[in-house]
């Protein structure tokens, strides 16, 4: 682990019972939900890490329970160095504290983790879709959510399908 | 046929000020088609008169899902949608994409081609600033910015078309190396063209650095502080034109930058024009980069040897019968990598650049995510435009350099 990372992932331990994994020299934290606004505070405020680089989530259906994670990629400008915190969320209504005013880059991340995810961002200040048209169904980025391909018209069943597909008509 | 439907207001009640509920102030859509969104880049405006109160930018309509799909695809094939993302920097994604991929795997890349990924990539940034610099000129009534710009840029694209027989998506670089070396005559055309543009630069500057209409569009407008960037997620140029030296090419060099002197621009103030200055002084550092690269290109492969991620060169197929099996176990299965996620980053022509890859122990990736650097520097753009006038909406928006599919994915 890098010599400047070590002692903030050592406060980060001992202050909220983290847990970390290293993988390929990345260091992943993990947080609860309760605990990551404050951490983000702190990572940002005490440890100068000035930059929230990316927001995403990683769906772990049918595997793993809590089913998804929240993922936070975090850059200190300063220290030159990377920290990830991760924070595992339950599928049953996914909740999850919104970022947003500790890192307002978190306004649009967390909206598109709402519009791939579903997982919604309580106190967020415009939750709406960010890239899918209004009115989707479903959360395209879960893993129970088909790719998509088209039915296969054939001459036996053209018009059956030619009814339930969405394209315009006239 | 199209619906049409009555725009709901009660959606945006939140986003614009109350006054545009009483009829002081007027809502007005501007885009997805339009001229200087750079692409279909939807902004709802709340205007008093012509001065802007409120900017709502509307993505997604660009949206390909490219994350999903790549989901479904093997890591080697999962690259050629990488080019389609950012349109403008076809070659940095790759670049991006490949280096996630061999984090993840561990896989080594020979010194030559990480050279020529540099110079191509290096090409890129540069082909990347000639179509802002020439939509920037558009978009600002300097007509012939535009064709000076393309024609540079058509050299450029020459060049890769010589390489890979693409001129766009290319898909040159690949996990471990590149597709195949570079023709013998790829380094005169590098050369004639290092040999030219820095004449053209002058030029360009000729046309716009003091030009008195230029600057009275750009002078103080759009201002944009460095902590507001950082909060903000901004990367890129636009940071830099903020006051803040980050690169990452410098920060965390990838690729072998750190043997190649260059400086990075900076600037401190911040508006609209400071960001024109950043890139047109980048374009003179990249040249820089390009010459030492080529100056001590080293010999060798191109492509690493290990055959259990990377196909072997087509020539031996004939002739060996491992080279065949690895061939055909490559693209049809394709190589599984280890379960764990890694985060890679580059500097691209806009910012930071990253690829969050993740793999199960599978061929194909559990999730792939882009950073994408335009998706940030938009998202700061509604705080830049408030109070100033819609013509000036325009002038800011070309100056952040956004390219929609890198910010809808």
């Amino acid at each position: 682990m890098n010599q400047k990372l070590e002692p903030i992932v050592k406060a980060l331990q001992e202050q909220f019972g983290a847990t970390y994994e290293e993988f390929r020299g990345e260091v992943h934290l993990f947080v609860t939900t309760e605990q990551i606004i404050e951490a983000l505070t702190l990572l940002r405020d005490k440890y100068e890490f000035e930059l929230l680089s990316t927001m995403t989530a990683s769906d772990y259906y049918p595997q793993m329970t809590p089913r998804f994670h929240v993922i936070y990629q975090m850059s200190s400008l300063a220290k030159n160095i990377t920290l990830q915190l991760r924070v595992p969320v339950n599928g049953d209504q996914p909740k999850v504290p919104t970022a947003t005013r500790v890192y307002e880059t978190a306004n649009w991340r967390e909206r598109e983790i709402f519009d791939m995810f579903g997982i919604e961002f309580e106190g967020h200040p415009d939750p709406r879709r960010i890239l899918m048209p209004e009115g989707t169904e479903g959360h395209p980025l879960r893993k129970d959510f088909p790719l998509g391909y088209e039915e296969p018209q054939f001459t036996f069943n053209f018009e059956e399908i030619d009814l339930r597909k969405p394209y315009a008509k006239e | 046929m199209t619906q049409i439907e009555e725009v709901n207001y009660e959606q945006y009640k939140h986003l614009v000020s109350e006054r545009a509920f009483t009829g002081e102030t007027m809502l007005l859509n501007m885009g997805p088609q339009h001229p200087s969104t750079h692409g279909v880049l939807r902004l709802l405006l709340e205007l008093d008169g012509e001065v802007i109160v409120n900017a709502v930018p509307d993505i997604g309509y660009l949206h390909t899902g490219i994350e999903k799909n790549m989901e479904a695809k093997t890591y080697l094939k999962a690259e050629v949608m990488s080019d389609r993302l950012d349109y403008m920097n076809n070659l940095g994604n790759n670049l991006a994409y490949c280096m996630a991929v061999e984090k993840l795997v561990d896989l080594d890349v020979p010194p030559r081609a990480q050279a020529l990924r540099v110079i191509l990539v290096e090409l890129q940034r540069i082909a990347s600033h000639l179509v802002w610099i020439g939509t920037f000129g558009l978009d600002l009534a300097a007509m012939s910015m535009f064709l000076y710009a393309f024609r540079e840029r058509e050299q450029i694209l020459d060049i890769f078309e010589m390489c890979s027989g693409q001129r766009m998506m290319t898909t040159f670089i690949r996990p471990g190396g590149l597709w195949r070396d570079v023709p013998v005559e790829f380094e005169t055309a590098v050369r004639n063209f290092l040999k030219i543009f820095p004449k053209r630069v002058d030029e360009y500057e000729t046309l716009l650095t003091k030009n008195p209409l230029f600057l009275d569009r750009l002078l103080g407008i759009g201002k944009l502080d460095a902590a507001t960037a950082l909060q903000h997620g901004v990367t890129g140029p636009m940071l830099r034109a903020s006051g803040v030296k980050w690169d990452l090419r410098k920060a965390r060099p990838y690729m072998g930058y750190e043997q190649y002197d260059f400086d990075i621009p900076v600037r401190t103030e911040g508006d609209t024009y400071a960001r024109y200055l950043v890139r047109v002084q980048e374009f003179r550092e990249s040249m820089k980069i390009i010459e030492q690269a080529l100056n001590k290109l080293p010999m060798g492969p191109v492509r690493s040897d290990n055959r259990k991620f990377v196909p072997p060169p087509r020539s031996e197929i004939g002739i060996s019968m491992e080279s065949l099996i690895h061939h055909f176990k490559l693209w049809t299965e394709g190589f599984s990598a280890p379960k764990g996620s890694v985060y890679s980053a580059v500097e691209s022509p806009r910012g930071e650049l990253g690829v969050y890859l993740e793999g199960d122990g599978g061929p194909k990736p559990h999730r792939v995510h882009w950073r994408t650097p335009s998706f940030d520097n938009l998202s700061v753009v509604p705080k830049l435009v408030k109070g100033h006038l819609v013509a000036d909406l325009v002038a800011i928006l070309a100056s952040t350099d956004i390219v929609l599919g890198d910010i809808d994915r």
